[in-house]
C-alpha cells in the first residue's frame, strides 16, 4: 500500500473536525472522528485535542502539529450525519483521501438548510406545544404560536445581521415578553407566565446546557466549562431581555 | 389516558419541530419525533406518580438516550441526531424563567431555589444520557462475544 499524502490526510482531518464543531456535535465525537480518519490513513499515532473554540491536531511525532480556529457554532445536524458519513466510509476504505476532501468541502459550501420560513413555523408549532406541555390554556395557544415564530426570526435576522449571538437572544426575548404582556393586557391572553415560557423555548440553550454537564463528565473539562459559559450568559441574555418588561 | 394520548403527540409535535429548527437530516425527523415522544410520555408518567421533577428528568433522558441509540445503530447516523430534539422538552427552561423573574422582582432566596433545581435537573439529565450509553455500550459488548464464542 501506498504512503498516504501526509498533508492532506492532516488537512482532511481538520476540516472534517472543524465542520463537526462547527455543527454542535459532542467534542468526545468530534475527536473520535479524527483519529478514525488518521488511523485510517496509517497516522497511527494521532492525537487531537478539541475544544469548542479550537482544535489541536498532530498525525505523527515528526512532522508539525496543526491548530485550526472554531469561529461560529451552531446546531446542524445535518451537517454532522454528513460528516460522519464520510468518515465511515473513508475508515472502511470505500472511498480514496482525495475524494473524502472533495465530499467534505462539497458539505462546507454548498450546504442546504430547510427554508428561513419553514424554521419559523415550526418554531411557532414548538412553542404552541410547549406551552400545552407546561400546562398553559388552549386559549393562549395562538399568541404562544406567533410570540414564539416572531422571537426565533428576530433572534435568527439579528444574528446575521450583527454576529453577537447575546444580543441577538436579548432582543428576541425581549420582543416575545412585550409581545406576551400585549396580548394578555389586550384580553387575547391569561397567563403570561405560560406564554413568554412556551415561546422563549427555541431560543433556550438545551442543548449547551445537556452538552456541558457531559462533556464535564466525560472528563473534557475545557470543552465542558467553555460551553457551560456560553450556555450561562445565553440564558442570562434571554433573562434580562424578559426581565425588562416584567419590571415595568 | 386521553391526557397521555394528548401528550405524546404534544411531544411529537415539540420534538419533530425542533428537529427542524436543527436541521436533522430529512429521513431523521420521523425518528427524532418518535424518540422525543416516548421520552415525554415516561417523563410524564413518571412526574405524575412520584411528583419528583429529578427522578421523572432521569428517566426521561435515560429512555430518550437508549432508544436514539437503537435508531443511530438501525439508520447508521450519529446518536446525536435522534437525541437532541427529545431533550429538549425535558431542560428546565420554565424553571430557569422563574429563577430569573424572581431575581429581578428581588426574591433572592426562591431565585437560589430554582437555579438549584435548575441545575440539578440538568445534572441528572446529563446523568440519563451518560448511564443509556454505558449499558447500550456494555450490552453490545456482551452481544458480540456471545457471537464470537458460541
Amino acid at each position: 500500500m501506498e504512503t498516504p499524502d501526509y498533508e492532506l490526510a492532516v488537512e482532511c482531518c481538520l476540516l472534517a473536525g472543524r465542520l463537526m464543531m462547527e455543527s454542535g456535535a459532542e467534542t468526545y465525537r468530534a475527536e473520535d472522528t479524527m483519529d478514525r480518519m488518521a488511523y485510517s490513513q496509517q497516522l497511527t499515532e494521532s492525537q487531537s485535542f478539541v475544544t469548542p473554540t479550537g482544535i489541536i491536531f498532530s498525525g505523527t511525532k515528526k512532522k508539525p502539529t496543526r491548530l485550526v480556529r472554531i469561529n461560529n457554532r451552531s446546531t446542524d445536524l445535518e451537517r454532522i450525519a454528513a460528516v460522519n458519513a464520510v468518515s465511515r466510509k473513508l475508515a472502511n476504505a470505500e472511498i480514496n483521501l482525495e475524494e473524502a476532501y472533495i465530499e467534505l468541502v462539497k458539505i462546507e459550501t454548498e450546504h442546504k438548510v430547510f427554508p428561513f420560513w419553514i424554521q419559523i413555523i415550526a418554531a411557532a408549532f414548538a412553542s404552541g406545544a410547549f406551552l400545552l406541555m407546561f400546562g398553559g390554556g388552549v386559549m393562549d395557544v395562538p399568541t404562544a404560536m406567533i410570540a414564539g415564530g416572531i422571537g426565533y426570526a428576530v433572534a435568527s435576522m439579528v444574528e446575521v445581521k450583527t454576529r453577537v449571538k447575546f444580543f441577538a437572544e436579548f432582543l428576541a426575548a425581549l420582543f416575545i415578553a412585550l409581545i406576551a404582556t400585549g396580548s394578555v393586557f389586550l384580553g387575547l391572553g391569561i397567563e403570561t407566565d405560560k406564554i413568554i415560557i412556551g415561546s422563549v423555548m427555541p431560543l433556550v440553550p438545551g442543548l449547551l446546557i445537556t452538552n456541558a454537564v457531559r462533556d464535564l463528565m466525560a472528563g473534557h473539562f475545557v470543552s465542558g466549562l467553555s460551553k457551560g459559559a456560553e450556555a450561562a450568559l445565553t440564558s442570562f441574555a434571554i433573562g434580562v431581555g424578559v426581565a425588562i418588561v416584567l419590571s415595568f | 389516558m386521553m391526557y397521555y394520548i394528548v401528550q405524546g403527540l404534544l411531544g411529537f409535535i415539540a420534538a419533530t419541530a425542533f428537529g427542524i429548527l436543527f436541521n436533522a437530516p430529512k429521513k431523521a425527523l420521523i425518528p427524532s419525533g418518535l424518540v422525543g415522544m416516548t421520552g415525554w410520555l415516561i417523563y410524564v408518567f413518571i412526574d405524575q406518580s412520584s411528583g419528583n421533577p429529578i427522578l421523572s428528568s432521569f428517566s426521561g433522558a435515560f429512555t430518550i438516550a437508549f432508544i436514539a441509540h437503537l435508531f443511530s445503530k438501525s439508520y447508521k447516523m450519529p446518536m446525536i441526531i435522534f437525541s437532541v430534539a427529545g431533550i429538549i422538552p425535558l431542560v428546565p427552561g420554565g424553571i430557569a424563567y422563574n429563577s430569573m423573574r424572581n431575581m429581578v422582582q428581588s426574591n433572592y432566596g426562591v431565585a437560589m431555589e430554582n437555579v438549584v433545581l435548575a441545575l440539578m435537573i440538568s445534572g441528572s439529565i446529563a446523568m440519563g444520557l451518560v448511564f443509556a450509553e454505558i449499558i447500550t455500550q456494555l450490552s453490545l459488548k456482551v452481544i458480540g462475544r456471545l457471537k464470537t464464542k458460541p
